[in-house]
C-alpha cells in the first residue's frame, strides 16, 4: 500500500486490516519523531486545520493540537462557548464561514452522531471525526490498536474485553470495528441497561457477568461511566456498579498472563477501575496517551495526501 | 524489463567505496571526530559499509546512523502517494561532529536539501560533508558532493539504478533509458 485511499476519517467501520495497518505503520515512524531533540517536522507546512470541539475534551483536543503543531500545520481552535454559536448561528453556517477563511482540514467533536458526515456534505475540507455522539471515535480506536500491537507485536488472536458503559461509548464502537478487522476476538460486558440491543450483530460476545467475561482475556479496555450522558434510571447506585463491574486487583487473576489494562480516560477512580489497577505496571493508560499523538500525526499526514483530489 | 547499460559491477563498486573511505580519512586527518549518516534506503546501506571501512582503516569505531527524509520533502503536498516512511535512527549526538552524509545518487539536490534540514534538527555538527556513489548532474539547487564515486553524464529521461546486496541481492550501478516507476 502506497496511499491511504480516503479523504476523511469518520470511523473505523469498513476499514480493512491492510488500511489500518498502514496507519499504524506510519504512526511508528512518527513516534520516533516524538523522541527527537526537536520533536517537529515540516511535513504539513502551509496546511490550516480547524479544531472544532463542540464537546469538552482534554486529551483528544490537546493530542490533535500537538500532532498538528509537530507536523508544522497552522491550527485554529474553536470553542462554541466563546463563539457566535451562542448568538444562534447554525453548525452549517459556522463551518462554511470557517471554510471561507481558506482552511484545509476540520477536526470535529460533537454530541450528535453523524455531524462529521454532515460536514463532508457541506465542506470541501478533509474531515476527521474526533468523537461524534455514541457513534465513533476512530483515532481513539487506532491508538488503542497501536498500543496493543506495540505490546504484543500483533492484534490477531488476542481476546479483548471492553467493560462498562457500552451504550454511550463511541470508543467501544471504534474499538470493536478496528479489533474485528485486525482479527482479535472481542467481548463486551456491562449492566444490561448499558448494553445496546443486538450488540451480537457486531460480531462480539456479550456478557453481563464480569467474571465470566474476564476469564481468559488478554486485554481489558475499561470504559468511563459517562455520567453526563445518562438520564436517570440506568444504574441503581454508583457503588453497586463499582462492585459488579469495577476492575479490581482480585479480578485480574481471571486474566491470561501478560495481560494489559487500558482506559481511554478520563478515569473515574474508584468507580470503573480501582486506583491500584489504574496505576499498576500492566496498565498502559499513559502509553495510550503518548501513542495518541503519533497516531493522530499519521492520520493527518495520510489524509493530507488527498488534497489534490479535492481540487479535481 | 528495460534494457540496462552496466556502469559499475560488484568489484568496481567495492573499489569505489574503498577509495571514498580513503579520501574521507585523508581529508579529515583520520576518523576521530567523524560520524556517518545514510539516507534511506540505499544510502543507509552504503553508509554502513563506509563506516565499516573507515573503522577498519583507522582502527576505531565510526558511529553510523540512518535517516528517512520524507517528512522534510518540499513536494509532499503535490504528491498524493504516502509510502510508509522508513526508520530514522541516529543513536548518537552529532553536535560538534563532522557528519559524512551518504546517498546513492545525487540528482536535483532536493533530497540532500531535505536531509540537511533534518540533520540540523538533530544538532549542530562541526561540518557536513556529502558522499555519493553516483553524481548524475541536473542540479536544481546549489549543492555539490565532497566525495563522488562516479560521475555519470545523463539525460533527464534516463534513470540511474543502484543496487546493493542488502536490499537487492547484488551490487551494481546501471543506466536505463526510460524512467521506471519511482522507488
Amino acid at each position: 500500500m502506497k496511499k491511504f485511499p480516503y479523504k476523511h476519517l469518520l470511523g473505523l467501520e469498513g476499514l480493512t486490516r491492510e488500511e489500518i495497518e498502514f496507519v499504524l505503520d506510519t504512526a511508528v515512524t512518527f513516534k520516533e519523531v516524538l523522541e527527537r531533540p526537536i520533536k517537529k517536522v515540516p511535513t504539513l507546512r502551509g496546511l490550516t486545520i480547524v479544531n472544532l470541539f463542540y464537546e469538552a475534551s482534554t486529551r483528544t483536543r490537546i493530542s490533535f493540537e500537538l500532532a498538528q503543531k509537530r507536523l508544522s500545520a497552522d491550527t485554529v481552535n474553536f470553542t462554541p462557548s466563546s463563539s457566535s454559536v451562542k448568538k444562534g448561528e447554525t453548525l452549517r453556517d459556522t463551518v462554511r464561514n470557517l471554510e471561507a477563511m481558506k482552511i484545509d482540514m476540520v477536526v470535529v467533536r460533537h454530541a450528535s452522531s453523524g455531524v462529521p458526515y454532515f460536514l463532508t456534505q457541506c465542506l470541501e475540507s478533509s474531515i476527521i471525526n474526533a468523537g461524534d455522539g455514541a457513534h465513533e471515535h476512530p483515532t481513539q480506536g487506532l491508538l488503542d490498536l497501536y498500543t496493543i500491537r506495540e505490546k504484543y507485536g500483533k492484534v490477531e488472536g488476542l481476546r479483548v474485553v471492553i467493560v462498562g458503559d457500552i451504550k454511550h461509548s463511541r470508543v467501544a464502537r471504534s474499538n470493536i470495528w478496528g479489533l474485528k478487522a485486525m482479527g482479535a476476538s472481542v467481548a463486551v460486558c456491562g449492566p444490561s441497561t448499558l448494553l445496546p440491543v443486538e450488540m451480537e450483530k457486531m460480531g462480539v460476545e456479550v456478557y453481563t457477568d464480569l467474571n465470566k467475561a474476564l476469564w481468559g482475556a488478554d486485554v481489558v479496555n475499561v470504559l468511563r461511566l459517562q455520567l453526563e450522558r445518562m438520564e436517570r434510571g440506568f444504574l441503581p447506585t454508583l457503588r453497586e456498579y463499582s462492585r459488579l463491574f469495577g476492575i479490581t486487583k482480585e479480578r485480574l487473576a481471571l486474566l491470561n498472563k501478560n495481560y494489559t489494562i487500558m482506559h481511554p480516560g478520563p478515569i473515574n477512580r474508584g468507580v470503573e477501575i480501582t486506583p491500584e489497577v489504574a496505576d499498576s505496571p500492566e496498565s498502559v493508560i499513559l502509553a495510550q496517551v503518548t501513542n495518541g499523538v503519533a497516531v493522530r500525526m499519521a492520520v493527518l499526514y495520510l489524509l493530507s495526501g488527498q488534497q489534490e483530489e479535492a481540487v479535481a | 524489463m528495460q534494457k540496462e547499460t552496466p556502469v559499475l559491477d560488484e568489484r568496481q563498486l567495492g573499489r569505489v567505496l574503498a577509495r571514498i573511505s580513503h579520501e574521507i580519512s585523508e581529508r579529515n586527518a583520520g576518523a576521530k571526530n567523524l560520524v556517518v549518516v545514510g539516507i534511506q534506503t540505499r544510502g543507509a546501506h552504503l553508509a554502513r559499509r563506509m563506516a565499516k571501512l573507515l573503522s577498519e582503516l583507522e582502527g576505531l569505531k565510526v558511529p553510523v546512523g540512518e535517516m528517512d527524509i520524507t517528512f522534510y520533502r518540499d513536494d509532499i503536498e503535490t504528491r498524493p502517494d504516502r509510502p510508509v516512511v522508513k526508520k530514522t535512527h541516529i543513536p548518537f549526538s552529532i553536535d560538534e561532529k563532522i557528519v559524512i552524509l551518504v546517498d546513492d545518487v545525487l540528482f536535483t539536490g532536493r533530497t540532500v536539501r531535505a536531509a540537511l534540514d533534518e540533520l540540523i534538527d538533530f544538532g549542530r555538527p562541526r561540518a557536513v560533508q556529502l558522499a555519493v556513489l553516483v553524481d548524475r548532474g541536473h542540479r536544481e539547487l546549489p549543492i555539490r558532493a565532497d566525495y563522488v564515486g562516479k560521475n555519470i553524464p545523463t539525460s533527464q529521461s534516463q534513470e540511474v539504478i543502484v543496487r546493493v546486496k542488502e536490499a537487492d541481492r547484488q551490487d551494481s550501478v546501471s543506466l536505463t533509458d526510460k524512467k521506471r516507476a519511482r522507488r
